[in-house]
């Protein structure tokens, strides 16, 4: 994160032309890391709420009965590749490349609609065998846990799409260098989430 | 000192940072998988353990993906993050105690 802004200047003398720019984007991006920071706190409440009632079945299915760890797994390795891909793409930012931004943008984009694919796959298989989030307390809170999470996905796919199509047409200028940081904080943080997502929902799901 | 040419550098990481990362991330999601997965009956001691691996593996990520560290630049970051896992560990953690205490003490007999 380029959060100069924050920060005492003690190279002030060797700044760039574009200083006051890269000010702009650093307080930018530390406003964007606030607003994750918040969100994550939303997440918190929503695990809460789903460790409470992960057993609360209802006569209905539980877990170990729906979920399958293989699926899982390539779910996140998906989401795991896509973060690092987006790593590389902000490398490539870093040398000015803007082809290399939009290749590995691309690749990311992929991978993450991949995982979106996956989930929504296994929420209608859920929902069409009579397993939807009315059958149970247990299943209402995954599908508001696990959902919250592939929504912030598929929001930050859609901007993905847009910034590589900005990026196309204007290159890397400042302000879409700021935005291409920012979108790599939410991208990354979302993989971290999922750590958390398949930890204790499920990991500790089919164990129960 | 040239502080804000080596910053901009080290505040995006490198390829071998992230490639470092993405190791270490495959390393520790395949070994709570493999436990549970190959495991027979595995105990509490194997929830402990996943948990355990979870938490190290938001740690590498925070510091080879997130680049977060105990730099200056980072340090409005870190305070802001440290705060929030305060929020989260009250919500999180008072939440399971209440609810867990409800739920031993008002069963119906």
């Amino acid at each position: 994160m380029a959060n100069n802004a924050m920060t005492s200047h003690d190279g002030a003398h060797d700044a760039h032309d574009d200083h006051e720019h890269h000010d702009a984007n650093g307080l930018k991006v530390f406003g964007f890391w606030l607003y994750l920071l918040s969100d994550c706190i939303l997440f918190s409440m929503l695990f809460a709420a789903y460790v409470v009632l992960s057993q609360a079945y209802a006569g209905g299915p539980t877990g170990a009965e729906i979920f399958e760890l293989d699926f899982v797994l390539v779910e996140t390795a998906l989401l795991l590749a896509s973060s690092f891909t987006y790593g590389l793409a902000m490398l490539g930012m870093n040398r000015g490349d803007s082809s290399a931004v939009i290749k590995w943008l691309m690749i990311t984009f992929v991978c993450g609609a991949g995982f979106i694919a996956m989930e929504i796959y296994e929420f209608h298989h859920l929902i069409v065998n009579d397993m939807g989030p009315d059958r149970s307390a247990f299943l209402s809170a995954f599908f508001a846990l696990v959902g919250t999470h592939g929504l912030h996905v598929t929001v930050g796919l859609i901007w993905m799409a847009l910034l590589i199509i900005q990026v196309k047409q204007k290159g890397l200028t400042e302000a879409h260098r700021g935005r291409l940081m920012m979108l790599s904080l939410f991208w990354h943080f979302l993989d971290v989430i999922w750590i958390c997502v398949f930890t204790v929902v499920y990991l500790t799901g089919v164990m129960l | 000192m040239s502080h804000s040419n080596d910053h901009h550098n080290d505040s995006h990481g490198s390829v071998k940072q992230y490639v470092i990362g993405l190791i270490l991330s495959i390393i520790l999601t395949i070994i709570p998988f493999g436990m549970v997965m190959l495991m027979d009956d595995p105990g509490v001691g194997v929830i402990w353990a996943i948990f355990g691996f979870a938490i190290a593996q938001v740690f590498v990520q925070l510091y080879f993906f997130l680049h977060l560290d105990g730099s200056k630049e980072q340090s409005w970051n870190v305070q802001a993050l440290l705060f929030t896992l305060v929020i989260v560990g009250i919500v999180v953690g008072g939440s399971l105690w209440i609810m867990v205490e409800l739920n031993q003490n008002m069963m119906p007999i």
